[in-house]
């Protein structure tokens, strides 16, 4: 028998206590290193954005359009090296309208911009042989050439089924009607918090069939020469059109996105609030679920004492008691939220990226677990090394 | 030189605006090797003074020296150090670890003796054989006799071999037979093994066991019939 196995024998003691214990901070854990997943995953939503990009939009709001006769005028901003526009589609599966994605409606030169982010790896080879655009993935030339083509994420391409050279039906919301696509590129997000659950397809087809010709973007994508010059290339920009019909709003990519998830308002501030009162909480029951622990064995740890045992040994033994109880509960339920949530692979329909708990947060979850047997068991631990001897004896005598 | 010297203790207690004296300037000297039983009344001091040669609680003055070391000397750890390697405690309930097995009891003390673990178990099995419990060594308290769990709480007293041992009532929950038993088991260990005994008891037949018996009465010792 060693100290350690004291311990241990202690813990069998009351086994359903202690089980019982071990569990609520293994819930409490879980809920914590899932909720602090939650808040990573918005934060990762807003790393994809590149602060080497800008985006303008409508002054007024998103959902108003720009005229795309200001691609030219951009261009000649000094720091702009390329320019690209998109659209939000915003259809819906006509089989399932539960069944979202998003489908975005992109210049022929708005994927090269994001060559670095994704990688193409299915495609077709074009019926008809012809040359991409410079800079286009040669990969993409099938879809390049074709009217209704369109790119898919490999996320959404394997969920839905889908096969090469299909045909995907779509119906429009913002735009009516039955809109056909056809599959011709499946992309691969090389960064994770990249959507992969989106359609890309060719602007000119939603601007035809959708618009009537009447050339309006959603948002304007602006690759700068210098990310430094993002502060001067911005303010420049609005300027330009500060007194148009349609006045711009411009932002790096990063705060775009950002821009998405602060709609969530003060969901992140309630996540975080509500994972740390759970664990406040089971603070208290580990507390208490100590502090009877203890006072059951008071005449135990005056026995201890007058074998011998002195008050700093009887001070470590309730603390690592409480300690092994709730890192054993703790450790469990912070593992167990990596494999859940991981393992659901739940990505809000490709809104957010694929929810993950970082190590960096099981070891935090697991850390705040030994903190709560610390706290849990400090009352208890001093109490019981504090107790004059004659006075535990006579609990019993 | 005596091995406990007990010089002129005064112990007393508060309870709230009273004070209450449990030993008035009580003086005695017990030699190694002795076997000594102490007697008295409920409430005449008897444990309090049990509990002052052992360590377990100080004087409110006057001094306790055992085995040369002055005990109102003595504070927290070193106090509880001593004790560890001196004094042999055996109680009226037995006060053993429910959760733990005769032989885990035993062993306790060693916990606090650097030894390794093949050791602790060796010496725990001997202590357990002085006592004729080698037979009893995995099972818990609650499959003993009471008479079978006091000889446990007697191996654990004596497992770390210390100079005193103090034994507060140790037939006092046990039937005739058991208690002979045990009584038999301290003489034994007072003249086979020299560990001098004070025992605490009600018990006059239990007291014969021992070499002195004295007296105690409101605090004040007296000698009792030799």
């Amino acid at each position: 028998m060693s100290l350690l196995s004291l311990v241990l024998v202690n813990l069998g003691r009351n086994k359903r206590r202690t089980i019982l214990t071990a569990l609520s901070v293994l819930v409490a854990l879980f809920l914590f290193c899932a909720l602090r997943g939650v808040l990573d995953t918005l934060e990762a939503s807003i790393r994809v954005g590149s602060e080497a990009r800008l985006v303008t939009r409508n002054a007024i709001s998103l959902i108003f359009p720009l005229p795309l006769s200001y691609q030219e005028r951009l261009l000649t901003v000094p720091g702009v090296r390329s320019v690209s526009y998109a659209n939000w589609f915003g259809g819906r599966d006509p089989v399932d309208q539960s069944n979202f994605y998003a489908q975005f409606a992109v210049a022929e030169n708005y994927l090269p911009i994001y060559a670095s982010d994704i990688e193409i790896v299915a495609f077709d080879r074009p019926q008809v042989a012809g040359a991409v655009p410079p800079g286009v993935d040669p990969k993409l030339a099938a879809f390049m050439n074709e009217r209704d083509a369109c790119v898919v994420g490999e996320r959404l391409f394997n969920r839905m089924k889908w096969k090469l050279g299909q045909t995907v039906p779509v119906s429009g919301t913002i735009f009516p009607g039955t809109w056909t696509f056809t599959v011709r590129a499946v992309y691969h997000a090389k960064n994770p918090a990249m959507n992969e659950e989106a359609m890309f397809f060719h602007w000119k087809y939603l601007s035809e069939k959708g618009m009537g010709g009447q050339g309006q973007v959603g948002w304007y994508v602006l690759e700068l020469s210098d990310p430094g010059q993002a502060g001067a290339v911005t303010r420049a920009v609005d300027a330009l059109y500060a007194n148009s019909a349609a006045a711009t709003h411009t932002e790096t990519e990063r705060a775009f996105q950002a821009g998405f998830v602060s709609m969530y308002g003060n969901v992140p501030f309630l996540i975080g609030v509500i994972g740390l009162a759970v664990v406040f909480a089971i603070l208290l029951v580990a507390a208490n679920t100590m502090m009877m622990a203890t006072r059951e064995r008071t005449a135990e740890f005056g026995v201890m004492k007058t074998l011998g045992f002195d008050d700093g040994t009887i001070f470590r033994l309730v603390l690592v008691e409480a300690a092994v109880i709730t890192f054993g509960g703790g450790a469990l339920g912070a593992l167990l939220a990596k494999l859940v949530i991981e393992g659901s692979d739940f990505n809000a329909m490709g809104l957010l990226p694929p929810m993950t708990v970082r190590w960096a947060t099981v070891l935090v979850g697991v850390a705040i677990a030994v903190v709560i047997g610390a706290a849990s068991g400090l009352v208890p631990a001093w109490q019981a090394s504090q107790r004059r001897i004659v006075d535990a004896l006579r609990r019993v005598e | 030189m005596a091995l406990v010297e007990v010089k002129n203790v005064r112990k007393t207690y508060r309870r709230e605006a009273e004070e209450l004296t449990v030993l008035d300037g009580l003086s005695l000297e017990i030699a190694e090797g002795d076997f000594v039983a102490l007697m008295g009344p409920s409430g005449s001091g008897k444990t309090t003074l049990l509990n002052l040669i052992g360590g377990v609680d100080q004087p409110s003055s006057g001094d306790v020296v055992v085995g040369g070391t002055r005990l109102t000397g003595l504070r927290g750890k070193q106090l509880a150090r001593w004790r560890a390697r001196n004094i042999g405690y055996i109680f009226q309930l037995y006060n053993l670890i429910p959760v733990l097995t005769a032989l885990q009891n035993v062993e306790l003390p060693l916990l606090l003796v650097k030894m390794s673990g093949k050791e602790r178990r060796e010496r725990a099995r001997h202590a357990l054989d002085i006592v004729g419990l080698e037979d009893r060594l995995k099972h818990f308290p609650r499959q003993l006799s009471g008479g079978q769990e006091q000889r446990v709480a007697i191996a654990r007293a004596v497992v770390s071999d210390p100079t005193v041992l103090l034994a507060d009532e140790p037939t006092g929950d046990l039937d005739r037979k058991a208690g002979a038993d045990i009584l038999t088991l301290l003489d034994r260990l007072n003249k086979e093994f020299k560990k001098t005994i004070v025992m605490v008891t009600h018990d006059p037949t239990a007291a014969e066991r021992a070499h002195r018996r004295l007296h105690l009465d409101k605090g004040v010792l007296s000698n009792g019939p030799s």
